[in-house]
């Protein structure tokens, strides 16, 4: 697909024998650029089609409520309503859940990565029995489904009267995640092992290694997980879902939920604050396009 | 696995260093591990195993947890819960959907980003910021976007109207409810299709060329050089989606809530109304058992199909 050359396949329907191609360059030329126009036009239309429930649920957060349902619809808001953001901020707990978010993006962030990094250093660079059985379970924990062990997460929690706040969202994940681990320890496999040896002729210890050899110039994958964690701790649903229930304990994504059920019928504050949650997301996007689309691609070469 | 079962075969050199046998480098490298080696042991395997043992059982959080044996399993899949049998139907007619879709589409998309465009970062950003959106936004705009009067019936209508067709009501049909949720589905292919992306440009050139000197057009170069050389990538991604796919829970809870009459019941819906709903958790358990169960036969199933379509450069190389 990559390829723009276009040739005149041996079935041609006007029946000429394959050797005989009819290649003259200026048919070629021209099959070129009909090709370039087609893959621009087609873009255009995808991107279009994917881009427009955005625009639409950004024009729908300025519409007054009943103007909604006219037909044919606006396009445009008429008139442009900012009280719509104000409304939503005053009467749901917004402040709360944002705060809410925060606390588990900052945990993810800084605690998981954290311990992330010391785990996949230890996969990386240190040898004891049983180190590869143990990665072998790391990658075997990535397959299971975390819902397996949603009720009895429910229970233990209840039992120790931890339900009903973030320590059920944060706690199990603190310890180091499967996925970024494999990440890391993909990524300090590929530093020469002999930048280590000098550090450690010099007396450095692992830790010492650890912090001033690796994650100095680890820093592109550790962003790449940071970033990976904010947008997984900032949209996670299931389990703030099933842990929490008082509306003012919840994070903006289960909030959100919360809110839809009292004002199921106010579209337009309900897309405001759809897209309060949205534009931390397309910001740090917008930031750190390189951290996701590398992350991606390392998932991707791991087959 | 405990620290001793480890240590069980110490070789000469290990012997009588640290309590374990171990080196000290060795002990340390252990300790790093440490964190997740709890972490794995509290919140994974502890309650995976829990979990097992519940689903044997009768209980609703308060009193006595009551054995039952097989009761669970029997009543799920004798099919005497009818809705369960429905949320197996549903969830199955997502995954039949969903994943080839999005397989399809990201493959689309990508091979026509990889034509070395220009302004690639615009493209790119359409397609792949919907699939990092908060799932819960994504829903509340569907939900919308899906209204009877809503955006993408607004769009049907400019083909239908002529033709007098009445456009679907979505989320209102049972018949709908289904295609709408899978509709919504395929705006969230940007992963999958960065995966792609990345595959595709390791095509090495030379492969293009020898296929164009063979004669090969457009289309024999994709079936004989770009789909074999992908295949890696299709399947993960294709095992990734099927995992995914059977756990569609925030499209169908904020959309439909499973209905109308049930029409959108899946699985993990299903599970969650038993378990915090009903607080039925021995049942609830025997449904995640049971969900665990049909991801893993179908990603050994996966596993064991690919040596047949998967091409690894290195495998044959030597």
């Amino acid at each position: 697909m990559a390829q723009q050359t276009v040739t005149v396949e041996p079935s041609d329907p006007s029946g000429m024998p394959s050797s005989v191609r009819i290649r003259t360059p200026a048919r070629i030329r021209a099959m070129r650029v009909s090709g370039r126009v087609l893959t621009y036009v087609i873009l255009w239309l995808g991107s279009f089609v994917y881009a427009i429930p955005f625009l639409w649920m950004v024009r729908t957060s300025f519409m007054r409520l009943d103007k909604l349902f006219e037909e044919p619809p606006q396009i445009w808001p008429d008139p442009w309503i900012w009280q719509n953001y104000i409304d939503m901020w005053e009467t749901g707990p917004f402040a709360n859940w944002i705060v809410n978010s925060l606390i588990l993006v900052a945990l993810g962030m800084f605690g998981q990565t954290f311990i992330s990094i010391f785990v996949a250093y230890g996969f990386a660079r240190t040898q004891f029995p049983g180190r590869n059985q143990l990665f072998v379970l790391i990658l075997a924990t990535l397959m299971l489904p975390g819902h397996v062990t949603i009720v009895p997460k429910f229970i233990m929690f209840r039992t120790v009267g931890l339900l009903d706040s973030l320590w059920p969202v944060a706690l199990p994940d603190l310890w180091g995640q499967a996925f970024y681990i494999f990440i890391l320890r993909q990524f300090f496999l590929t530093l020469p092992v002999e930048l280590d040896e000098a550090a450690e002729i010099d007396g450095a210890n692992l830790l010492q290694v650890l912090f001033r050899v690796v994650i100095p110039l680890s820093k592109p994958a550790i962003a790449t997980v940071a970033v990976f964690n904010f947008i997984n701790k900032w949209n996670e649903f299931f389990e703030p879902f099933v842990f929490i229930q008082t509306p003012e304990k919840l994070t903006l994504a289960v909030g959100i939920r919360w809110f839809r059920t009292q004002y199921g019928t106010e579209f337009q504050m309900l897309m405001a604050a759809s897209i309060v949650s949205v534009a931390p997301i397309v910001i740090v996007f917008f930031f750190a396009q390189k951290q996701f689309v590398r992350g991606i691609a390392l998932t991707g070469i791991k087959s | 696995m405990t620290a001793t079962d480890m240590a069980s075969a110490p070789t000469p050199a290990r012997r009588g260093r640290g309590i374990l046998g171990w080196t000290w480098k060795e002990t340390q490298g252990f300790l790093f591990i440490l964190p997740w080696l709890f972490g794995f042991i509290v919140f994974i395997a502890g309650p995976f195993f829990f979990s097992f043992f519940l689903s044997f059982t009768q209980w609703r959080l308060v009193g006595d947890i009551k054995w039952l044996g097989f009761e669970n399993y029997a009543q799920l899949l004798s099919g005497e819960d009818t809705r369960f049998v429905q949320s197996v139907y549903n969830t199955a007619y997502y995954v039949v959907f969903h994943v080839p879709g999005v397989l399809i589409i990201s493959f689309i998309i990508a091979g026509l980003l990889n034509r070395k465009v220009k302004g690639i970062a615009i493209y790119r950003t359409a397609f792949y910021l919907p699939s990092i959106t908060t799932g819960v936004a994504t829903a509340v705009l569907w939900y919308w976007v899906l209204q009877p009067n809503g955006l993408l019936n607004n769009f049907l209508d400019i083909f239908l109207k002529p033709l007098d067709i009445q456009a679907p009501n979505w989320l209102g049909s049972t018949t709908w409810a289904m295609p709408g949720l899978i509709i919504m589905s395929f705006w969230s292919v940007g992963t999958t299709m960065i995966i792609y992306l990345a595959g595709l440009q390791g095509i090495p050139q030379h492969l293009y060329e020898a296929a164009e000197i063979d004669g090969a057009g457009w289309w024999g170069k994709v079936r004989h050089v770009t789909i074999p050389m992908m295949t890696p990538q299709i399947f993960l991604t294709m095992v990734l989606a099927v995992i995914g796919s059977f756990q569609v829970f925030t499209a169908a809870l904020i959309i439909t809530e499973g209905g109308p009459a049930d029409a959108t019941l899946f699985l993990l819906l299903y599970l969650y109304w038993n378990g915090f709903r009903f607080f039925k958790m021995g049942y609830a358990s025997a449904i995640a058992w049971i969900l665990f169960f049909v991801i893993l036969f179908l990603t050994i199933v996966q596993f064991l199909t690919a040596r047949r379509w998967v091409y690894y450069e290195g495998e044959r190389a030597g």
